[in-house]
């Protein structure tokens, strides 16, 4: 599902951010990149949304090589890869039900009982129903991650991507939100979670790619100790 | 997994059976998304008014004021073409020349293509004429011999136009036993060089005018492109192609081109209805027709069609400059 071959990134300015990456992630699958701060995650984690170009190698994403995608195609891409932020990205101008319905509203969904239902549906997977018409800043951290999640999740892309998710949350929350990861990829969504929370990763005991300076470090199977 | 092809609807639409609703559904998706563009650039203009206002009202201003030059310039060429109506050749004929000459000589000239009419001042008439003139009689006594010559009064085609009045007169002035041909040319060429240096002043203005609209409204989409950086960004996050996140701002630029264009109507009217009363006086007191005319419907539905052509030349100018610099990072 995601395949990396040779992957280097240097941004500009000459700072080698990835060097020789090569993994993969296949169909259905649930991985953790870990590392400490400046390892590369996040570089990763946007070469495959296309937020960056790579320098050398290639990505191939659901069966697309994305050196061969053109701009013009990338909006389609990102279409089926969910992505959650550590600080949510979400509009604080919109209401909770608007930021989760935008993802709809951009693939062209038109019928607004259909927008309803569906960001309805989200929202309760995310344990949030009810608060439709808040707005961010009304709610928690957590609160606003989940919010987050629902966006990404409500197309029900094939593919998440997450950086850093529970960065910014306690102990007992941060172990909610991957929770939710978790069951989303039980119903089948190819999953990457970017977390320099190695005790709480190691916990979930599912399989850790590590990076350190940019370069492969280890790759544990799920249930392998560190 | 699926080449992300191209938009759900539309390649939905392609494919094969239950094709024809697949289209219609995309069809209907597609205008609805363009209404809720509209509806919402809408909307945002009304969550800032005043700021709005300002812009729709620089706007207006910029467009009424062509409108209303373009207008004068209208109706100015319209007088002016009524007053070449009342131009007139008059040609004065040698003193030998005989009564039977003089009138085939004004047949002749009648025959030819400019002339419409052309009448004969016999020299009796002009003295009868000019006896009529008080204090003229007895100085007329005085002489012996009539001393007026015959005149041939040409009334030419209308809308001939100083140059082939022109023409006209050097012709006549050939033809055998004219002494002289007298226009009355002047008066007609100032109008018409005038309002040539009307016409071109106006349509600079116009021009000028046209772009600030332009400028403006491409500012105020700049603005609006900035102000909503961060939502452009996350939309570009979640997928959204560049039609996308085009239209609400190109729907905006059309928006202030058309408040703009219907505003400067209403200016262009008032200004119009202002200068009614005035203008009835003048035509009376001349004794011409009206003299102020239109701009009419079509005037006022032109002058909102032109405002949002300048607003959307505006926001396509500021969109495609501004919205290709915004990435997410
Ligand atoms: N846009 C950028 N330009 C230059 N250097 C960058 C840029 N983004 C990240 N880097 C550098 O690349 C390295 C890896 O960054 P990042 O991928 O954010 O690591 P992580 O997410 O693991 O903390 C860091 O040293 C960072 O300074
Ligand atoms: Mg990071």
């Amino acid at each position: 599902m995601i395949r990396f071959e040779h992957v280097g990134k240097r941004y500009d300015g000459g700072y080698e951010a990835l060097q020789d990456l090569s993994f993969q992630l296949v169909q259905g699958e649930l991985a953790f990149l870990t590392g400490p701060s400046g390892a590369g995650k996040s570089t990763l984690l946007r070469l495959i949304a296309l937020l960056e170009r790579p320098s050398r190698g290639h990505i191939r994403v659901a069966d697309i090589d994305l050196s061969r995608l053109r701009r013009r195609h990338i909006p389609y891409l990102r279409r089926r890869v969910g992505m959650i932020f550590q600080d949510h990205r979400l509009l604080h101008d919109r209401t909770v039900f608007d930021n989760v319905a935008l993802p709809l509203i951009i693939n062209g969904i038109a019928d607004h009982r259909e927008i309803s239902r569906r960001v309805r549906a989200a929202l309760d997977k995310v344990g949030l129903l009810g608060r439709e018409k808040y707005y961010p800043v009304t709610l928690s951290g957590g609160e606003q991650q989940r919010v987050g999640i629902a966006r990404a999740v409500v197309t029900r892309p094939p593919i998440l991507l997450a950086d850093e998710p529970t960065g910014n949350l306690d102990p007992a929350l941060s172990g909610e939100i991957m929770q939710l990861f978790i069951e989303f990829n039980r119903v089948g969504v190819t999953t990457l979670i970017a977390s320099h929370d190695m005790e709480l990763v190691g916990r979930l005991g599912f399989r850790r790619i590590g990076l350190l300076d940019g370069r492969l470090a280890s790759d544990l199977a799920a249930g392998e100790a560190a | 997994m699926k080449r992300p092809t191209a938009r759900p609807s539309r390649g939905a639409a392609r494919r094969g059976h239950g094709g024809l609703a697949r289209l219609r559904a995309g069809l209907s998706a597609w205008a609805i998304a363009h209404g809720r563009a509209l509806v919402s650039s809408l909307g945002r203009l009304v969550s800032m008014p005043l700021s709005a206002l300002m812009t729709v009202g620089v706007l207006a201003i910029s467009l009424a004021l062509p409108a209303l030059f373009l207008l004068l310039l209208q109706n100015v060429e319209r007088l002016s073409a009524d007053w070449d109506r009342g131009a007139s050749l008059s040609v004065f004929l040698d003193l030998s020349v005989e009564e039977s000459r003089v009138q085939s000589l004004a047949d002749e000239l009648a025959q030819s293509p400019p002339v419409q009419a052309a009448t004969i001042i016999s020299p009796d008439q002009a003295l009868a004429d000019f006896r009529r003139m008080a204090g003229m009689d007895e100085a007329l006594d005085l002489l012996d011999d009539n001393p007026l010559p015959a005149v041939i009064v040409l009334i030419p085609d209308p809308g001939l136009g100083a140059e082939g009045l022109q023409a006209l007169g050097a012709e006549v002035q050939a033809a055998d036993g004219v002494d002289s041909v007298r226009l009355d040319l002047a008066w007609v060429e100032r109008l018409q060089s005038i309002s040539d240096l009307l016409r071109r002043a106006v349509w600079l203005i116009a021009a000028l005018l046209g772009l600030t609209v332009v400028l403006v409204v491409g500012n105020t989409i700049r603005l609006a492109i900035q102000n909503r950086r961060e939502e452009i960004v996350i939309a570009k996050l979640i997928g959204a192609t560049d039609g996308f996140i085009r239209r609400p701002f190109l729907y905006e630029g059309l928006w202030y081109g058309a408040l703009g264009g219907l505003t400067s109507a209403v200016l262009v009217g008032g200004v119009r209805l202002a200068l009614d009363g005035p203008a009835s006086e003048l035509a009376r007191l001349y004794q011409t027709g009206p003299i102020l005319v239109g701009p009419g419907l079509g005037g006022f539905g032109l002058l909102c069609l032109v405002g949002i052509g300048l607003g959307l030349t505006g926001s396509w100018l500021a969109v495609g400059r501004h919205l290709a610099a915004i990435e997410p990072k």
